[in-house]
Parts: C-alpha cells; sequence; structure tokens
C-alpha cells in the first residue's frame, strides 16, 4: 500500500498572494471548441512569451541582472529564457553606451533578428547618447536601428526597465498580423537602409 | 647594493651624456627627456643592462602641448624594474609637422596596441609598427581627437540648444 501523504496537504488560500494568470480573450466557447479571432490569440501567446537578448554594454546591464534576479522577476512576464543568439529572440534590449564603433554591430544583431522583432533602448545612452556627448558615442541608438520604446534613467530603476518591458508587451498585444507587411513599416525600414 | 635612483642616473649618463636631458624627480619617480631618435637606443640599454634590467613597460602615452612649437607631441614610457621595483619615465618629444618615432615593438609586445592608440588619438606615427591603424576609434575618422584642437562634443548633433549646454 502506498505510503500516505503527510506534507503540505492544507489547501492554500491564495487569494491575496497577488497572482495573476492571464485571462482568455473574449470568443465564443463551446462543447470542445473556442472561437476568437486569430490576432488575438497571436497576440496574447506572444506577449507572454516574448524571449529578450539582452544586449547589456554598461551600467544598465547591471540593472538588468537585478531585473533578471529574483526580488524584481522579469521571468514572471514570460521571459525566462533570456537568449543571447538574435536569431531565437524576440525582443532586443540594448542596455548601455553605444560607441560609433559598435553601432554596425548592433545594426548586424539587428537584421540577423527574425520577424516580429521589437527593440527597447534601455537608459539614457541607448535613448540618446546619455551624458556622454562626445565623438566617440552614438548619440542614441535610434541612429542605426528603429527602436519600439525607450526607458529613461541613468541607470533606470528595475521597476523602470519592467515598465518598459510591459509597453512592450502592449505593443505585441495589439499588433496587427499584417503590420509588418505593410507600407508604412517597409518604409520606415527603408529610411534605416534595412532590406 | 640595490638599485636606486641616482645609480640609473650615472649609469645613463655615462653612457649617453648629452642626449639625455630635463631630469627631474617628481613623487620620486625619476624621469628623463631623450632625444627623438635615441629613444630605441636608451629602452634597449635600460632592457639589456643587467644591473638595470627595466624589462616591463607598464604604460606607453602620448600628450600634446600645443605652445610648445616645434615639439608638441610628446610621448611618454613608463618602464618598471620588476626585481627592484623601480619605476622610471622616459619622455621623447616631437613635432606635429613631423610626429616619427620609432616604434618599441621590437623590445616590448605590449607597445603594439598601445602604440596605435597613441597614433589613433595623436597621430604619433611609429616607424617600424606591424600594423599601425585605428585602434579604438572608428576606421574613418579623419583628425586625432586628442589633440587640444579639436572639440569633445558631437558635431553632428542638431537637438542640442548650444546656448543651454555651453558649447
Amino acid at each position: 500500500m502506498a505510503r500516505p501523504v503527510r506534507f503540505n496537504i492544507k489547501e492554500k488560500d491564495t487569494s491575496d498572494w497577488g497572482i495573476n494568470i492571464v485571462d482568455a480573450p473574449a470568443g465564443h466557447m463551446g462543447e470542445g471548441f473556442f472561437a476568437t479571432s486569430m490576432d488575438k490569440v497571436v497576440g496574447l501567446a506572444r506577449k507572454n512569451s516574448i524571449w529578450p537578448l539582452p544586449f547589456a554594454t554598461s551600467c544598465c546591464g547591471i540593472e538588468f541582472m537585478a531585473t533578471m534576479g529574483s526580488h524584481y522577476d522579469l521571468a514572471r512576464f514570460g521571459s525566462e529564457r533570456v537568449g543571447f543568439s538574435p536569431r531565437q529572440c524576440d525582443l532586443l534590449m540594448v542596455m548601455g553606451t553605444i560607441a560609433k564603433k559598435m553601432g554596425p554591430v548592433v545594426k548586424q544583431v539587428y537584421l540577423q533578428m527574425a520577424e516580429p522583432r521589437w527593440v527597447l533602448a534601455v537608459g539614457a545612452c541607448a535613448s540618446s547618447g546619455g551624458i556622454f556627448d562626445t565623438y566617440s558615442v552614438l548619440q542614441g541608438i535610434d541612429q542605426v536601428v528603429p527602436v519600439d520604446v525607450y526607458v529613461p534613467g541613468c541607470p533606470p530603476r528595475p521597476e523602470a526597465i519592467l515598465d518598459g518591458f510591459m509597453k512592450i508587451q502592449d505593443l505585441v498585444h495589439n499588433e496587427s498580423l499584417r503590420r509588418r507587411n505593410s507600407d508604412k513599416y517597409k518604409a520606415l525600414l527603408e529610411s534605416y537602409g534595412i532590406q | 647594493m640595490s638599485l636606486t635612483n641616482d645609480i640609473i642616473k650615472t649609469r645613463l649618463v655615462e653612457k649617453f651624456g648629452e642626449h639625455i636631458t630635463d631630469w627631474s624627480e617628481p613623487f620620486g619617480m625619476l624621469t628623463m627627456t631623450v632625444d627623438r631618435d635615441m629613444n630605441l637606443k636608451i629602452l634597449s640599454f635600460l632592457y639589456d643592462d643587467n644591473d638595470l634590467k627595466f624589462q616591463f613597460l607598464t604604460d606607453l602615452t602620448a600628450v600634446h602641448y600645443p605652445n610648445r612649437k616645434g615639439e608638441e607631441l610628446a610621448v611618454v614610457y613608463h618602464l618598471h624594474n620588476l626585481e627592484d621595483n623601480i619605476r622610471i619615465r622616459v619622455k621623447i618629444f616631437t613635432s606635429t609637422d613631423q610626429p616619427d618615432v620609432y616604434t618599441a615593438t621590437g623590445l616590448f609586445a605590449a607597445a603594439n596596441w598601445m602604440e596605435r592608440e597613441a597614433y589613433d588619438f595623436f597621430g604619433v606615427n611609429f616607424l617600424g609598427h606591424p600594423d599601425l591603424k585605428r585602434i579604438l576609434n572608428v576606421d574613418e575618422m579623419d583628425y586625432f581627437p586628442m589633440r587640444k584642437e579639436f572639440p569633445l562634443e558631437d558635431q553632428t548633433r542638431t537637438d542640442k540648444d548650444d546656448d543651454m549646454f555651453g558649447r
């Protein structure tokens, strides 16, 4: 006969733990099927499973390390797996000062990512060059890649990085499925010299 | 008898007398100015001599003195004797019209990248360097940023208000 369970047998009341589960989108439910619109489902799935590529260069990278730690956990947003290969990632998080010599490298990493891809510029240096208004620092990565969300701060607190990440999640959730093929998006990439 | 600054100075003066000028000892570190064309001979003497043995190149850098006409660029070598724990500084001066200096890469392998940096930022041309090209700046840059005539700020910036930022 199996040994009876002795531990963890009391029912836990998790109502005030602040656990949020994502709700299903609005749709028609029936016996064994659920009908909703495709972009809602895709948006929901993509938004809660973004795989970021942390392009951490300087101090903002340290703040990102804190964000990935257990206190400010980024993993609870679905980004458990950060990858360092652009082929496998959705979100390019550029954190830190980018020198002019590094600009083409950031662009190359961006080009290697597959659509749909988003870019998050974390910190003052990635957004606009920060306090380093010099001959060697690229004054904002939007000179080489199109950026979706900018997180200001020097460095931004982990809460601010999470807030920027949540804004990216909003963008991902509400993006139309045909956006990447639209003329406006193509014109945007043309302006950066990306085919 | 352990090595002291006086012994180093005597040895150098008896061998190279008139080529070394401007001796000083700021903070106890013996400093000398050497003729530009004698730099390798003096560095190799300091390297090979059995008592002096300055076989570690700590730093190789350049300085721009715009007010010294004819001698604007200084190349400074910091050498270290690891056995007796003595450091010395050797300076050479050259002009910006003809900033040619013999390379120390034959003697110290560390001089390779340090001379590339001195070239990148000051334009000092090291004769005989195996691979003299820019190391930290973009390759297309056509000026030498650390010379005093060039501004620190990025000149292509259009959105900063000059009055507020004091340019």
